[in-house]
């Protein structure tokens, strides 16, 4: 067996509710707080012990709960779990950035931690000085980021402007520089949170093949993403979390079909408030995704038989660009079901004034195979192509086909395969077979 | 054969064995850990280098800042306490009296207050990369010594107008003054950085406490206006012997108040010890509150 790199025992994390940034807001607060503790401590003192275990619990919040786990050199990890569930802290946790209330870890090798990419950037300094800083902050020496610079640039494409403050770079150049620093990160061990979820999708592809590539050299990688197809790709192992606790840890294969059945997964509406937080651009900005069913109720769960609604809702900002919003559907196992675009033809070659849309696209009831569908988000302009946002795997559904009998499963009870499962039209046609016997008897 | 083995071992573990790392919850006392700083000098230099970077390349004046201060402060000093206060300059022109204090005071308060705030300033970086945390105020205190370094050439100016000439002993003496005033605020930083990352209160707190404690420092003042029995009270603010003997051994004003740099290196020494302890016992929270 392979040497052990990451040994992690029964690591339990607490914070304060509201975190603990919340404890006293201030510092006169805080001096009211320590005044007053004489007084505090003689009720706490005439109450009885259950309570003062209640009071303290409600102020606490168990991040992690025992979490213990192996893991070997070269192995590649997926880290999932819904929002909340521990990811993001067990991670804080392995590269040191916070400490473990109790239990203990121990890991060998040098750690690099990309909890986001760019980390330490300075608008003013050009992309040369950028690329030194983000380096030494994510641990290189000065010598590995000179020899490897070369390559980084290149890696980024952004060598023309290498010398210009990274102010003046577009989002998306600034994003392939600082993910191009990263991925040429040269530690033993790699723990990486989400990163891929930035850039657009040729050069998301780019990064997952250095990152696949980062495994065949005998390097370990942690890996946390929502990106179930980024995972059952990536990693050959995945642990899910749920309310700080392992809950299941095998391939991943068998994990993420777990995790997206469970309907752990799933969340049929998902709003963005601010402007800041919502995908998009000057032009248009996402600002919700809801799954209905036909009749109009937001659901996660849509009978097979019947129609669904997705639907999109966005902001235009700036009058005179043609767009086209359009879904991706992807199942469980990561495969790509289909791709929808509104080419409705009152919209497709019309420039869109500003306002507020909603576009919806309606799925057939009776197309979808059973299971979990996640959706996918975009808005496109066509000629030229380009992308204005791209949120992936933004929402999802599950579709249930139940044994009613008039679906396209008929009476059949085990389980099918099959990316779609259409209730087909089916014709037949029948010439009955001559036989001696059957024309003896109808014609007696 | 060992060749090979050696080759082999070298691609898997470049520089040697593996480190291994315990990830625990954090000890009471956590000592400096020297070694781990020592380890991460590449970073320092980094970051003091962007910090001076950023702050020539972006503004007009770029270093005639680190000129326009403490020209600017001690003309009006010498309006307001030299000709309208009449207070005494220990025999030298009241305009090189005060700028020979406060330049080593601007530096000494520029660079505590920028530590206690770059804890705060650096908490995208605190919540996303794991590296010594006091390499923070560190870095904020080095990187003031630039523009410490040009207005002593402004001063060299001054005192070749005025034809006043250095003691001899300003060769050692001001190296060690300056490495003093460097580990008091370092300490004085980290105990501000490690209270304001926890309670914002402490910006409201630091301008005042860099007014008030100008002027318990002898700097529009000399030491020798302070009563004799009050003088080991007041050496207890080690930038009163700092600045006293950096104005004496440049200005030749009297002797070396040696009793009271003495107090003053020991509270200085008391000060970064605690508060770079302070920091380190506090630092497990940083991430948590930031």
């Amino acid at each position: 067996m392979r040497q052990l790199t990451i040994g992690a025992r029964d690591i339990t994390k607490k914070y304060r509710i509201g975190g603990p940034a919340q404890r006293h807001a201030s510092l006169r607060d805080a001096i009211t707080h320590a005044a007053t503790a004489p007084v505090r401590g003689m009720r706490a003192l005439m109450r009885s012990r259950d309570e003062r275990q209640s009071a303290r619990e409600a102020e606490e919040f168990l991040a992690l709960r025992g979490v213990s786990f192996d893991i070997r050199q070269g192995e590649i990890v997926g880290l999932i779990g819904r929002n909340g569930a521990g990811k993001s802290t067990l991670l804080k946790i392995l590269s040191r950035i916070t400490e473990p209330t109790s239990g203990r870890a121990e890991v060998h090798g040098r750690l690099g931690s990309l909890l986001e990419v760019g980390t330490g950037f300075h608008p003013d300094l050009t992309g040369r000085d950028n690329v030194f800083l983000n380096g030494a902050i994510l641990g290189m020496r000065r010598h590995e980021i000179a020899r490897r610079f070369d390559e980084i640039v290149e890696f980024s494409g952004v060598s023309q402007f290498i010398d210009t403050p990274v102010k003046r770079y577009s989002s998306g150049m600034y994003l392939r520089l600082a993910f191009a620093v990263a991925a040429h990160l040269d530690t033993e061990i790699l723990v990486v949170d989400e990163v891929l979820a930035v850039g657009d999708a040729s050069f998301q592809k780019k990064c997952l093949a250095k990152m696949e590539d980062v495994g065949h050299h005998g390097r370990t990688v942690v890996f946390v993403s929502h990106n179930m197809m980024a995972v059952t790709r990536l990693c050959q192992r995945t642990i899910l979390l749920d309310e700080g606790r392992v809950i299941a840890d095998g391939p991943s294969h068998e994990i993420v079909g777990a995790y997206l059945r469970s309907g752990l997964g799933t969340t049929a509406e998902r709003e963005w408030g601010d402007d800041s937080a919502a995908p998009g651009n000057d032009i248009v900005r996402l600002r919700a995704l809801r799954i209905r069913t036909h009749t109009g109720e937001i659901s996660e769960a849509m009978d097979i038989r019947l129609p669904v609604r997705v639907e999109m809702e966005f902001d235009v900002l700036t009058d005179g660009h043609s767009l086209v919003p359009n879904f991706h559907f992807f199942n469980e196992e990561g495969v790509c079901v289909f791709i929808a675009g509104d080419h409705d033809p009152a919209w497709e070659h019309r420039t869109r004034p500003r306002g507020r849309y909603a576009s919806t696209a309606w799925i057939p009831g009776n197309y979808l195979s059973e299971g979990t569908i996640v959706v996918s988000a975009a808005i496109s302009t066509m000629d030229p192509v380009a992308v204005h946002y791209f949120e992936r795997d933004a929402v999802a559904f599950q579709v249930i086909d139940s044994l009613a009998g008039d679906s396209a499963r008929g009476r059949f009870a085990g389980p099918i395969p099959g990316v779609v499962r259409p209730l087909l039209k089916w014709t037949t046609d029948f010439e009955p077979a001559m036989s001696t016997n059957d024309t003896l008897s109808m014609h007696p | 054969m060992e060749l090979v083995t050696d080759a082999v071992a070298g691609e898997l573990a470049p520089g040697g064995p593996l480190p291994t790392i315990v990830i625990e919850p954090a000890a009471r006392w956590p000592g400096l850990n020297v070694r781990e700083l020592w380890a991460n000098r590449e970073l320092l230099v980094f970051l003091v280098w962007r910090d001076i970077k950023v702050q020539y390349a972006q503004t007009v004046l770029g270093a005639a800042w680190a000129v326009v201060q403490p020209v600017m402060t001690m003309l009006i000093f010498t309006l307001v306490f030299g000709r309208l206060a009449k207070i005494p300059s220990d025999g030298v022109p009241y305009s090189v009296f005060t700028l020979a204090a406060l330049i080593p005071w601007m530096y000494f308060s520029n660079a505590f207050s920028a530590a206690s705030a770059s804890l705060v300033n650096s908490s995208n970086l605190i919540t996303k990369v794991y590296f010594p945390r006091l390499i923070i105020p560190i870095v904020s205190i080095l990187s003031g010594l630039v523009n410490f370094a040009v207005s002593c050439v402004v001063l060299a100016i001054m005192m070749l107008w005025y034809r006043v000439t250095p003691s001899w002993v300003a060769l050692p003496m001001i190296p060690a003054l300056l490495l003093l005033m460097i580990l008091t605020a370092t300490g004085v930083g980290c105990w501000l950085a490690a209270v304001y990352i926890q309670y914002r209160d402490v910006r409201q707190i630091v301008p005042f406490i860099v007014q008030i404690w100008m002027y318990i420092s002898p700097v529009v003042y000399p030491l020798s206006l302070v009563p004799e029995r009050y003088r080991t009270l007041y050496a207890l603010n080690p930038m009163a012997g700092i600045i006293q003997t950096f104005r004496v051994v440049l200005l030749r004003t009297g002797q070396i108040p040696w009793g009271t740099l003495g107090v003053s290196t020991i509270v200085g020494m008391a000060l970064f010890l605690s508060g770079t302890l302070y920091y380190r016992k506090t630092e497990h929270l940083f991430a948590d509150v930031a």
